[in-house]
């Protein structure tokens, strides 16, 4: 029999208030294997914790149940508390009166009964836990980074820094991402590849760091600290080695037709390429489905030109597989397609563009060298309208539910180089509400309207009308003013809503990183763990995560190393004691287990085993402890009952059940 | 329930609605082709209902304005349907009060010899019981 | 392929012609237009109450009548269409509206939303295939510059109406080049003609043709083309009457090279 000692928590009055604290203890008191019962107003605080440490040595407890929040918040901090106390913290058992009860009922009798009811359960349950004790696993020094945008080089920079390895994964031929694309960066207006390139250059010469570009991650097995990664090296049909850089191919290349990534689609490229002059590595890539070589079998005029003889047509995918003990997700995002917003003419005109384009128009390497121009007929534009919120803050289902987050300091910014650089040039921006809460955010947006002259008007967009001059007809509200504005403009911005990076769903589920409905991971805890993926081992870097701007997306990539780097740090990791166990007298050997179990964690043997003094060779289930994280589906699918999970045995829960139901 | 309220709830339950979703953004007014006509603009017509000031809102010369394009339907960004908020004002005007804005005294002098059967029938459904 | 038919009031009068090209193209085309027995008019407007069952109770004794025949409800006009699909989705989805409908009408089995409505124009599109209707255009028009006008009534809410694009919609400019025109896209083309509002106030229905006409002819339009009676009378007599409308069916009619035997009836 136990001796088990009930600690009762009043969480100040977040229990107390609603759950009759001291009739709790009265009450468990009366159960089996009960011998204390107690309740304090902060069971988590140091105070609480030497009561619970002084009844385990005065009262001599076997096993200990907390009714306090949920395990999710305190379940370690009271495991080591007991086990301080000389008790194995498995022998430890949280009954949650506070999210299961007190928070979700109003009726203090009812929510009495109910707390009663959980701390029996978790009685019932201690009654019958055994001591366990965690393994070891070895821990991998060397991580991943998904993505080589800002967030993945700094998070891999950091990491390096530390002394640690790491690789980078990108999938486009060059790293640098969304903020190469970028002309100026707010609320300071320093040029974005001032500040980029440098670190490019820097996670290129890093002796820990090492690149993978025009690659992707395949396939991932393993668990924190010993993961197994396939990635596949796409095949870039030049020779990484040989090629100098020098760029002839890219000149000589006849194939010419092929939109440009970089510059959105607004011209084109070669088909062989680097996306933009300051890519890293400065090695091109030939676009098969461009390629004339590739296509007809005739052609081969950059192998011709090629000095360095680094052009390889025969090139094949490569896959690499490589060990890490942490990997970091930081696979960024793009803008919406606009197809189901038509009433903004981004598909019948030219001069209705996005927000991200105009990056590339206002930039000097784009595709109208920096200046500003209408795409329809070169001309230089008068008024520049600007919409915000577009496909942002939608709860129909044309749209996003989330704010976007970063348009209204980034249209804030294009109002006011536009009137800084063409001071004849007008700028009209209709917003739902300007959003600015970040360090000189809205003192940069008030710069613009004071200083700049830029026009703001409250109110949504309904319409833009091409007109047959080639002007656009802004149709719109101003809702302090209460008029429909109609509005001739030569351009029109759309602040167009970002989402999560597309490939994200497949690299989540690769990872078992879990993803909310917009496809943004999801972080352990939203407040205390914002850059921990639930699953151990996964961490989470910029916008992946969420709507996020450059300073934000660098430090939350610096926070996603530190606690790669904490885990890095570790030799051995405790592995999770509650794991499967098969029993090699009831299995039968059918495989189901196996092909239920989302681990690879299940093998099958052959086994001598005794069953009742017979002796025979049979076929039965193994689990790997290390692989095995304990999610139970093999024990439900085990037809004969012979897997089982230590420390919520299935005699276990059947007892909490009794418990509940007596 | 005083009149006030139960009016409020019944343009509510007509409707269909949920006022509580609009975030004001306007759209319904930027789209809407009758803007200039209406005395109360149809980013306003949730406010009334919110604030439950029916009066005002049944009084409104915008219930006759509305020409049911569903524009403002379309484009809002939270499926708040301000157009279905309208109608139901004018709804309860034509059966509860009995007010018309179509009398069959006033119908000869409008009548032409192309108007097609469609319409008539439409303005009658729209601007009598 | 053989289809039930809505004619619907207006084509039976004023849009006469409507409906007259649009039996004798159907004639040319193989679709048999099987016209409802007793059909009632569908009210001219959807009725938008949640809580109105009685005006809507027409709509679904032709809804019914063609689920018996275990055929598709054929529509013409853009109003009718409209009020048709908008009761038929009720049927199909809110529940209440079922109920007390169901309740009213009495029916030998309850009517829940079974039957397909589909517009003419859908027909040439999604059963003919315009494709194929192309191949029977005897009298192709020559490349004449037609505006496509929608109005309101097909398109919106494109949720229900299921019609094609609310907000850039390509049917009709697909049907003109398929009859061999060739298509001009303004802005004004689903903008709204004003509606009913035209019996008292024509000066604001005028307002809102002119600039659908000035909008078409802007962009090089000869002609405009509409399936609305209403969107007709509106643009022909409160416009600035700059284009000449038409209705879809005429000028199908005549690239099917069957005008003539409609006019000469």
């Amino acid at each position: 029999m136990q001796r088990i000692g009930v600690f009762v928590c009043h969480c100040g009055s977040n229990i107390a208030a609603t759950v009759d604290v001291k009739k709790v203890v009265e009450m468990v008191a009366m159960e089996p294997g009960v011998v204390h019962a107690e309740d304090y107003q902060y069971m988590c605080s140091e105070a609480g914790q030497s009561l619970i440490a002084k009844a385990i040595q005065e009262k001599k407890l076997t096993g200990l149940v907390v009714c306090s929040c949920s395990p999710r918040m305190h379940e370690t901090t009271f495991r080591k508390a007991a086990e301080r106390a000389g008790l194995n913290p498995y022998m430890v058992e949280i009954a949650n009166i506070r999210e299961h009860c007190s928070w979700i009922h109003k009726d203090v009798e009812e929510a009495t009964k109910k707390a009663v009811i959980l701390a029996r359960a978790a009685i019932a349950k201690v009654n019958l836990n055994t001591p366990l004790k965690p393994g070891e696993s070895r821990v991998t020094k060397r991580a991943l980074v998904i993505g080589g945008g800002i967030a993945g080089i700094q998070t891999a920079l950091d990491i390096a820094d530390a002394g640690y390895e790491v690789d980078i994964v990108e999938k486009t031929p060059s790293i640098g991402g969304r903020m190469s694309q970028l002309d100026k960066t707010f609320p300071t207006l320093d040029c974005s590849a001032c500040i980029l390139t440098p670190k490019m250059v820097e996670a290129a010469a890093h002796e820990k760091i090492k690149i993978y570009t025009y690659s992707e991650v395949e396939k991932v097995t393993g668990f924190v600290g010993d993961f197994t990664v396939d990635i596949r090296k796409k095949a870039r049909s030049v020779n990484m080695d040989k090629c100098t850089g020098c760029g002839v191919c890219q000149e000589k290349c006849p194939s010419k037709k092929a939109p440009s990534e970089f510059n959105r689609g607004l011209n084109t490229r070669s088909a062989i390429y680097t996306p933009f002059a300051q890519a890293i590595p400065n090695v091109p890539v030939i676009d098969r489905e461009h390629c004339i070589k590739f296509k007809t079998g005739k052609c081969g005029v950059c192998a011709k030109v090629c000095q360095a003889g680094a052009i390889d047509y025969d090139q094949k995918d490569e896959i690499v597989t490589e060990k890490y003990g942490a990997i970091v997700v930081a696979t960024g995002f793009d803008t919406i397609k606009l197809d189901k917003y038509d009433e903004y003419a981004y598909s019948q005109s030219k001069d209705v563009i996005t927000s991200l384009e105009l990056e590339r128009i206002m930039n000097a390497a784009g595709p109208t060298k920096g200046h500003l121009e209408r795409l329809s007929d070169g001309k230089a534009p008068k008024e520049m309208v600007f919409i915000q919120c577009v496909g942002s803050r939608c709860s129909d289902d044309r749209g996003k539910s989330y704010c976007s987050k970063i348009c209204c300091m980034y249209t804030a910014k294009h109002a006011m180089l536009i009137r800084d650089k063409y001071p004849d040039v007008n700028d009209t921006v209709f917003y739902i509400d300007v959003r600015t809460p970040g360090k000189n955010f809205d003192e940069f947006y008030r710069r613009a309207v004071e200083q700049y002259g830029v026009n703001y008007i409250k109110g949504q967009v309904g319409k833009v009308l091409p007109q047959p001059n080639g002007k656009l007809l802004v149709q719109g509200v101003d809702l302090l003013d209460n008029r429909q504005i109609l509005k001739e403009a030569d351009m029109v911005v759309l602040a167009t809503a970002i989402e999560p990076n597309p490939d994200v769903r497949k690299i989540a589920t690769m990872l078992t990183a879990s993803i909310d409905t917009n496809n943004f991971l999801t972080e352990a805890h939203a407040k205390l763990r914002p850059v921990e993926s639930p699953t151990a081992g996964i961490f989470l870097s910029g916008v992946c995560q969420g709507p996020k701007d450059i300073p934000e997306t660098v430090a939350q990539a610096g926070a996603a190393a530190v606690k790669a780097i904490g885990l890095l740090a570790k030799d051995r990791l405790m592995t999770n004691p509650c794991t499967a166990q098969s029993d090699e007298l009831l299995c039968n050997g059918c495989s189901t287990c196996a092909n239920v179990c989302p681990y690879g964690a299940i093998t099958y043997e052959e086994r001598q085993v005794n069953d009742h003094g017979i002796r025979e060779v049979r076929r039965v289930a193994v689990v790997n402890n290390a692989l095995c994280q304990g999610c139970g589906a093999c024990t439900v699918a085990c037809p004969s009952g012979a897997m089982d999970l230590q420390g919520f045995s299935n005699r276990q829960i059947i007892a909490e059940v009794d418990a509940i139901c007596r | 329930m005083n009149n006030v309220k139960k009016q409020t709830e019944l343009i509510k339950e007509i409707s269909g609605v949920n006022p509580l979703k609009c975030m004001k953004c306007g759209k319904c007014s930027a789209s809407c082709p009758s803007f200039n006509e209406m005395d109360i603009k149809p980013h306003q017509f949730v406010s009334y209902i919110v604030n439950e000031d029916v009066e005002a809102l049944v009084n409104s010369k915008s219930l006759w304005k509305c020409l049911s394009c569903f524009a403002c339907v379309e484009r809002c960004p939270r499926d708040v349907k301000p157009g279905k908020l309208i109608d139901a004002a004018r709804q309860l005007v034509i059966r509860q009060r009995g007010e018309t804005y179509l009398s069959p005294d006033e119908i000869p002098q409008l009548l032409d010899p192309e108007i097609p059967q469609q319409l008539l029938v439409s303005a009658f459904r729209k601007y009598r019981r | 392929m053989k289809y039930s038919y809505y004619p619907g009031c207006t084509l039976r009068t004023k849009a006469k012609k409507l409906d007259d090209y649009a039996r004798a193209s159907a004639l040319a085309l193989d679709i048999e237009l099987e016209e409802i027995e007793n059909w009632q008019c569908c009210g001219g407007v959807y009725p938008l109450g949640s809580d109105e069952i009685a005006t809507k109770l027409s709509s679904v004794r032709a809804l019914n009548e063609a689920k018996e025949k275990g055929q598709d409800l054929v529509t013409m006009c853009s109003a009718c269409h409209h009020v048709i699909k908008r009761v038929n989705d009720d049927m199909k989805y809110v529940e209440d509206i079922r109920i007390r409908a169901n309740n009213y009408m009495q029916l030998e089995e309850p009517y829940a939303g079974e039957t397909t409505v589909i517009h003419f124009l859908e027909v040439l599109r999604d059963r003919v295939g315009f494709d194929e209707l192309k191949k029977k255009v005897v009298n192709p028009l020559q490349g004449k510059k037609i505006g496509a006008y929608y109005g309101c009534l097909l398109l919106r809410p494109g949720k229900i109406m299921e019609f094609d694009n609310p907000e850039n919609p390509t049917i009709m400019e697909d049907f003109i080049r398929a009859i061999g025109g060739e298509p001009v896209i303004y802005p004004y083309r689903n903008e709204c003609c004003g509606g009913y509002i035209s019996l008292k106030e024509k000066e604001l229905s005028g307002s809102m043709c002119e600039k659908i006409m000035d909008s078409a002819e802007g962009f090089g339009a000869e002609m405009l083309i509409t399936a609305c009676p209403l969107c007709m009378y509106n643009l022909n007599s409160n416009g600035n009457g700059k284009l000449p409308v038409y209705y879809f069916t005429e000028l199908l009619a005549e690239a099917l090279g069957v005008k003539e035997e409609v006019t000469s009836l």
